[in-house]
């Protein structure tokens, strides 16, 4: 079972731009990415919400592969700042785990 | 072992902070490309390299040095390059630049301000005052280093009381007009693609071309920024036939380039399966990034062309 954070969220989204929320998990964005990564950026916007941030921690490899090629946005119909909210994440990862 | 993502970033980071580039090059090669041009220093509309095209060699040289490194033993030691780098460059002992690249890439640069001189632009340089944009520690995150970074940007503008920006690469061009508005608030500039400028001005070719080119669109040029018709405007007035591969204009597929830093494998391997989508759509391709040029090239047939748009629009439109 994962751990929840109820603080998580708070401590990624540092500006409005951050807006996982609006996803509504239709897949569009898994299914056109070019790097073909099946968890970006879904199911990585929901551990945020949900506050499982081991989940997130587990997964910093696919966090730095985005190409931030926006393909994702361009077909996303709520029109969610998947790119943004990605590097809203590795914020956070050279922030709190780097020590960057 | 991959490479580490946090030694990585630390170093690119650590350059950056300390040097002000993430690769740092001697100054003469990072304006040499003006040589003999006669841009006059600064003014208010200026030609902004981003140091784009200059990095473009060292990260080529730099990516084949990683893909030893990367799941290898030497992965181990990138840590201990940190602490290194932080007193001596390591890149320079690292990654040394093909010469071919490195004037290929000076080429398309005289080429760009050629052309723009050509339509009648009138633009200065800012020359060893010019800084690198701070492109992929933005996109790494980095978030507090890349704001730091573009108030040293601004103040340089600032010092030339620049108006007008004209860019030549998708990275500097989506960052000045579309990322650093939201962390600058106060200093404005215009900012174009030169690719925009030229496609305004009612520009005659000297020669027409008569070649068929598939045509490979930048990402930030195509999404957030909107350029797609340009390129094609420039191309199809100078007689050459432009070929859409299977993804192209707002909805192109990455060339894998921004994965470099972190995971060269990646990188390669998204630049092979757009490679098949581009030598399906025709026998030689242009790109308008030097990433995308570098990241491309390494996954094309040795008989395959890739060229930057700007090679083929100087031999359109300069005499």
């Amino acid at each position: 079972m994962p751990l929840v954070d109820p603080e998580f969220l708070a401590e990624v989204k540092r500006s409005p731009a951050f807006n996982a929320e609006a996803c509504l998990n239709c897949g569009v964005c898994s299914a056109v990415c070019p790097l073909e990564i099946e968890l970006l950026p879904r199911k990585l916007f929901r551990y945020v919400l949900l506050g499982f941030k081991d989940r997130i921690l587990a997964n910093t490899e696919t966090i730095y592969s985005c190409l931030l090629c926006k393909m994702c946005e361009a077909n996303c119909p709520q029109e969610v700042s998947i790119a943004e909210n990605v590097r809203a994440l590795r914020f956070w990862i050279n922030k709190k785990v780097f020590q960057l | 072992m991959p490479l580490p993502t946090k030694e990585t970033i630390g170093i690119l980071a650590d350059n950056l902070r300390l040097r002000n580039s993430v690769l740092p090059l001697a100054q003469k090669a990072v304006t040499r490309w003006a040589n003999g041009l006669g841009l006059p220093r600064g003014g208010e509309t200026i030609i902004y390299t981003g140091m784009m095209y200059q990095l473009a060699p060292a990260i080529a040289a730099m990516n084949k040095t990683q893909e030893k490194i990367e799941d290898s033993w030497l992965a181990n030691f990138v840590g201990m390059g940190r602490y290194v780098n932080k007193v001596v460059n390591i890149s320079a002992f690292l990654a040394r630049p093909a010469q071919t690249m490195r004037s290929y890439c000076e080429r398309v640069l005289a080429n760009i301000a050629a052309l723009l001189q050509r339509a009648g632009v009138e633009c200065g340089y800012l020359y060893e005052d010019e800084l690198y944009s701070g492109a992929l520690i933005y996109d790494l995150g980095v978030d507090d280093l890349f704001e730091r970074h573009a108030w040293k940007v601004a103040k340089v503008f600032e010092k030339y009381q620049v108006k007008n920006i004209i860019t030549v690469d998708p990275h500097t061009t989506h960052l000045l007009r579309s990322v650093y508005p939201a962390v600058l608030p106060g200093p404005a500039w215009q900012v174009r693609s030169y690719l925009e400028v030229l496609a305004e001005r009612d520009l005659k070719p000297v020669s027409g071309l008569d070649a068929a080119v598939a045509l490979h669109d930048s990402c930030l040029y195509a999404r957030p920024e909107k350029i797609f018709e340009e390129p094609r405007t420039l191309l199809s007035r100078a007689g050459i036939a432009v070929r859409e591969p299977a993804n192209s204009g707002k909805f192109t597929l990455c060339c894998g380039g921004p994965a470099e830093s972190l995971f060269p494998k990646k990188a390669v391997a998204r630049a092979a399966a757009r490679m098949e989508q581009i030598r399906q759509a025709g026998e030689k391709a242009v790109t308008m990034c030097p990433l995308c040029l570098v990241n491309l090239r390494k996954a094309a047939p040795a008989s395959f062309s890739v060229e930057d748009i700007a090679v083929y629009l100087g031999k359109a439109y300069l005499p």
